[in-house]
């Protein structure tokens, strides 16, 4: 079917219906439609058809459009059986007889459709005639018909002219009363304040006027609407001045002279003056609650007061003069502009000044909301008014009191921290007053943490207000990037561990009699917290800073180290300060002690002499303040001084002693050498002596006895003993070395300073006779 | 002039060939005894030569004249007996070659048990650094005394005292001429506090109160540059004060670890400033800033004459900024005392407690520097 579908052959349509009874062999017909397709010149468009697997090129196909019989035949012959032969041929000979009797029933039938198309226009040949006739009496008829209209309408030509000259006349009659009727009219509206009727029939009327005022009756028409015009100007300008009525009236009025003709330029000044009489009065309110006397409305108010009255009615005479002037052009924006400009800045001033007033308060959040109330009202008329700059200005004036704010922060930790500081040396000093355990110095050191830590947090809460989603001015690039980094991360908190630092290093720059005036237990807690901040706190604050301000700014940040550095400087310098100041109150008892006695004249020592005694208590008080105040771990000491003192004492005072005083009392020549060489062998390692301390107790102290001993030496050097001030001196050094071992990192500094101030001694005493060591420790022990 | 003892001493008598120790840069020569006071020969302008004072109360003092051989590195040392007792302060006469003033303990008879000397008076004694060596003033406990020595006899006559009042007990520790308008000021100075006097009234002029810490050591005046003073003091601090205003120092330095005990300005460079501490240090700093040449030396070509070496490229360099130059540590003992040489102005010697005198040069690189 689907080559009978396909194939458009002129024969094929009507073939369809004969061929309904066959269709028991379609096979059949395809081959025969395919044939005369193959006639018709279709072959090409029919090879979708075709069955597949035939070559088209197949000179043994038979339908195919290369057939050769010849080679069919040959091909029949060689290939297959009589048998096949034979079917092959009663199977051709049907096919042609059935391809026979296609060709008949086709001829048929087309034979059948031309008689029948005959018939057909024959008889349409025979309609055709009678239709012309018709056509004939049409046209006749239409030609009278033509013809009456015709008439028609000439009759009546003459009456449609006429009626349309009345109706002319009766339009320019209606005009001309109401220019007759215009004064009277105009009077009635002016008299009734129905001004924007009274302008419109002006307008309506002035251009007639205008052009007919050649004719007399016109003429006085014209000069009556004068006078009226000019009284309505007149009046419409009286309200105008009044001003009374508020600013769209006033707009009206403007609106209406306009329409009047009046000259704009004039009227655009006379508007403005009249706006800035308005706004002044606003400004003038803002400033009286400004004013000195005392209930002045808080910050929030008074913006809401400015924003209200001042930045509202600024809008609506930008608006309306916009509305108004628009004709006016370039000329007339920058008017505005100006004006704008002008009562903007009046206006800033009094916000800054009331601002200002604000800047010592404490309550940032009523600050913000004012700012925000500030700047978002003025974004209004920043969109009208661009070029008068004022949103810029707004945000000017937000940024720097967001500044000074940080500022005022800034301010307010220092001075949290030196009251911190005030607090403490109360504390410090109160406990001595009423004799009792005063609170521990770990405590106060935690007390003091705590509330700077507070404070700062407490500041960062406040100052992060600014950068509150919902506060307008918090997406300016400002606030976004230059605020966080470099006002809160750089200004306030970077600003105060460095002012904290210096704060804290300028109690070691002061003098000595001012330092003296610094408690040293104060030094020693400053430096803890010191290195505090170096290990912990520093770190802590800042990334609570960068987290609460994520700073998109990419401008240079102060490293943590850096921070981190100073502060641990700040506690070594401290700590070194402490050693210092507390090494001078011992060195001062010993050098009292030794300028102050007559050595040549004393007795036999019996005891050991009480500021010995005095010195070890000192120092184990200072242990205890060290440690006791948990502020430094214990630190290490050397592994030998863990055994008893008294060993290591006989060592000192039996071999060492001895070793080191014989040659002083051969009365040979050449012992200084030997001594000297002694000593120089002693001090094969250099005693640096105000050396930097580390941060631990046991580093503390021996600098502090240090400082002590060596002061003691010098001081021993300068005077001359008797034999029994030698023996005291032994004594007393006996004593110390006794006592001091166990606060130093290496006993053998202490053996080598004591041996020192002795061999010293010694050589300033004209009769060296040393104590038997043994009453040495007799003494030592019972004292 | 109780205590003290000139000494006209004929120089150079007896020839005692030291025990030089020479090294690249500092000669080392001991006096084989305790010792604290050092001085140049102040009128010696040829010969590099130091007098050192030893202090022993058990043998004969000796006053050594060392001599500083400066092309072959060479000390040689005279000695003069000094027997009347340990000497405490040394000083030469600006004038005269041949004279010289110490401080001492006379050293009294032996009694039952205890030795008995007499106190330590005056603690030091400080010519006119101009004139002909005829004013000397020396400090006892708290009095200021002005001696005027006659050259003819050898008597020294008390000219006019001064003496400080207060409570405690007030005594001086130093004491120095200033060599300008016309030596007629001395400063002192006592505990913690430094005092100005006119010779010619025996007036205070001038009081820094506090001006260190702790106890005033020494102190030296600027010689170019007037109003100028240095001081050092237990504090570990040395400080420059201009002396019109006496409530803060113009400059600070704080290099030593223990008390400072003397402070010397280089006598023809004044930025080179020297010091001697108990941590057994001595520092040469340059001060260039507060110096008489705060740009550098304006050169004359004569003054270059006697330089071999001219390098004018150096002169287009920055100048040196204020600070450390070096710092000695030859010594093992504490530094009592250090002085430039007279002759030499690039020459120096410190003295240790244990006798040890080193001899320093100025490092070359800074001294043609300086020069050029």
């Amino acid at each position: 079917m689907a080559a009978a579908a396909a194939g458009p052959g002129p024969g094929s349509g009507p073939g369809d219906s004969p061929e309904g009874p066959e269709a028991e062999a379609p096979e059949r017909r395809r081959k025969a439609h395919g044939m005369l397709k193959l006639y018709y010149g279709l072959s090409e468009g029919e090879a979708a058809g075709r069955p597949p697997g035939s070559d088209p090129l197949d000179p043994t196909d038979l339908n195919g459009a290369h057939f050769d019989p010849e080679v069919y035949l040959d091909k029949l012959r060689r290939e297959c059986p009589l048998a096949q032969l034979m079917d092959s041929e009663t199977d051709m000979v049907r096919q042609i007889r059935a391809l026979d009797s296609d060709m008949q029933t086709l001829v048929y039938e087309n034979y059948n459709k031309f008689i029948s198309a005959t018939d057909t226009i024959r008889k349409m040949k025979n309609d055709f005639r009678k239709m012309e006739d018709e056509m004939d009496r049409l046209a006749t008829n239409m030609a009278v018909i033509t013809d009456f209209s015709a008439r028609i309408s000439a009759t009546l030509q003459d009456r449609h002219e006429r009626i349309t000259k009345l109706a002319g006349v009766h339009a320019l009659l209606r005009k001309l009363q109401f220019l007759f009727e215009l004064p009277s009219r105009l009077t009635k509206c002016v008299e009734l304040g129905a001004y924007g009727q009274a302008v419109r029939y002006q307008g309506r009327a002035r251009a007639v006027l205008q052009q007919y005022q050649h004719l007399p009756s016109f003429r006085a028409i014209q000069d009556d609407c004068q006078v009226i015009t000019a009284r309505l100007a007149q009046q419409l300008r009286q309200r105008f001045r009044e001003g009374g009525s508020g600013a769209p009236e006033q707009a009206e009025c403007v609106e209406l002279l306009l329409a009047l003709g009046e000259p704009a330029e004039e009227l655009c000044e006379e508007f403005l003056a009249h706006a800035r009489g308005r706004l002044e009065e606003e400004l003038r309110s803002l400033e009286a609650e400004l004013g000195p006397s005392p209930p002045a409305p808080d910050v929030l108010e008074f913006t809401d007061h400015g924003g209200s009255g001042f930045v509202g009615g600024l809008c609506q005479v930008a608006t309306a003069y916009q509305e108004l002037f628009a004709a006016q052009g370039p000329a007339g924006a920058e008017k505005l502009a100006a004006f704008a400009q002008e009562l903007g800045g009046c206006y800033f001033a009094l916000v800054e000044r009331r601002l200002a007033q604000e800047q010592g308060g404490s309550d940032n959040s009523l600050l913000v909301r004012a700012l925000d109330r500030f700047h978002r009202r003025l974004r209004a008329p920043g969109a009208l008014l661009a070029a008068a700059g004022l949103a810029d200005a707004a945000t000017e004036i937000v940024e720097r009191v967001a500044r000074e704010r940080l500022g005022h922060h800034l301010q307010g930790l220092r001075a949290a921290f030196l009251s911190c500081l005030t607090d403490v040396r109360q504390a410090l000093a109160a406990p001595r007053l009423a004799g009792k355990e005063g609170p521990g110095l770990a405590e106060l050191l935690a007390n003091v943490a705590s509330s700077i830590l507070s404070h700062i947090k407490a500041s960062l809460a406040a100052v992060h207000l600014f950068t509150a989603k919902e506060v307008s001015f918090s997406n300016k690039p400002y606030f976004r990037g230059e605020f966080c980094s470099q006002g809160v991360r750089e200004g306030l908190i970077v600003g105060f561990i460095r002012s904290m630092c210096q704060t804290a290093q300028s109690f070691c720059d002061s003098p000595g009699e001012k330092g003296g005036a610094t408690p040293p237990a104060l030094l020693l807690l400053l430096s803890r917290l010191c290195l505090d901040y170096e290990t912990a706190t520093i770190s802590y604050i800042l990334t609570l800073t960068d987290e609460q301000f994520l700073v998109q700014d990419q401008s240079p940040v102060t490293p943590v180290s850096t921070l981190c550095a100073e502060a641990r400087e700040t506690a070594r310098r401290l700590l070194t300060h402490y050693v210092k100041v507390q090494g001078l109150v011992i060195s001062q008892m010993l050098r009292k002690s030794v300028e102050t006695r007559d050595w040549l004249s004393t007795l036999e020592p019996r005891n050991v002499r009480a500021v010995m005694k005095r010195v070890v208590e000192d120092t184990t008080a200072i242990d205890v303040q060290v440690l006791v105040g948990l502020l430094y771990e214990e630190g290490v000491r050397k592994a030998q001084s863990s055994d008893s003192s008294k060993r290591t004492f006989s060592v000192y005072s039996s071999s060492r002693q001895q070793g080191r005083y014989a040659p002083s009392y051969t009365p040979s020549a050449p012992m200084d050498t030997n001594l000297l060489s002694n000593i120089q062998k002693l001090f094969s390692e250099r005693i640096d002596v105000f050396s930097p301390v580390e941060f631990n107790k046991v580093s503390v102290l021996t600098g502090i006895i240090k400082i002590s001993l060596k002061t003691l030496l010098e001081c021993v050097r300068l005077r001359t003993f008797g034999r029994f001030g030698l023996q005291q001196v032994q004594v007393d050094c006996h004593f110390l070395q006794l006592y001091l071992w166990r606060f130093v990192a290496d006993e053998e500094l202490v053996h080598l300073l004591l041996d020192e101030v002795v061999a010293s001694a010694a050589l300033r005493c004209p009769d060296p006779v040393p104590m038997e060591p043994s009453v040495v420790e007799v003494i030592c022990e019972r004292g | 002039m109780r205590g003290s003892e000139q000494d006209h001493a004929a120089l150079g008598s007896v020839a005692v060939a030291g025990l030089p120790v020479a090294s690249a840069e500092a000669s080392v020569y001991h006096a084989c005894s305790a010792a604290r006071a050092l001085t140049p020969q102040t009128a010696e302008t040829d010969a590099i030569r130091f007098l050192v004072g030893t202090q022993s109360l058990k043998y004969d003092n000796q006053i050594h004249i060392i001599d500083f051989d400066d092309e072959n590195n060479i000390i040689n040392k005279n000695v003069l007996l000094h027997q009347v007792g340990e000497i405490w302060h040394i000083s030469a006469s600006p004038a005269d070659k041949g004279v010289l003033a110490t401080c001492y303990n006379k050293r009294g008879g032996l009694g039952s048990g205890s030795s008995v000397l007499t106190r330590v008076l005056p603690l030091s004694v400080v010519w006119e650094p101009t004139g002909d060596g005829t004013r000397v003033v020396s400090l006892a406990d708290n009095h200021l005394l002005l001696w005027d020595l006659q050259a003819s006899s050898s008597r020294a006559l008390l000219a006019s005292s001064a003496s400080l009042e207060g409570k405690g007990q007030l005594r001086f520790t130093s004491g120095r001429w200033s060599p300008h308008h016309n030596c007629t000021q001395v400063a002192t100075a006592n505990d913690t506090a430094v005092r100005g006097w006119d010779t010619r009234s025996m007036r205070q002029i001038y009081c820094m109160e506090n001006a260190h810490g702790q106890l005033v050591r020494d102190l030296d005046f600027n010689p170019n540059k007037q109003y100028y003073l240095a001081t050092c003091g237990d504090d570990c601090k040395v400080k420059f004060w201009d002396t019109r205003n006496v409530t803060e120092p113009v400059r600070s330095l704080e290099e030593h670890s223990h008390w400072v005990w003397n402070v010397r300005y280089n006598h023809s460079h004044d930025q080179l400033v020297l010091t001697g501490s108990s941590d057994s240090r001595v520092i040469l700093s340059n001060m260039v800033s507060i110096s008489s040449e705060p740009f550098g030396h304006l050169v004359d070509d004569d003054d270059l004459s006697d330089q071999e070496e001219r390098r004018p490229e150096d002169k287009s360099q920055e100048p040196p900024q204020d600070g450390v130059i070096a710092t000695y540590e030859e010594h093992e003992d504490s530094v009592y005392a250090v002085d430039w040489s007279s002759a030499d102005p690039w020459l120096f010697a410190s003295l240790s407690y244990d006798g040890r005198l080193v001899i320093n040069r100025v490092p070359r690189a800074l001294k043609y520097h300086i020069l050029l």
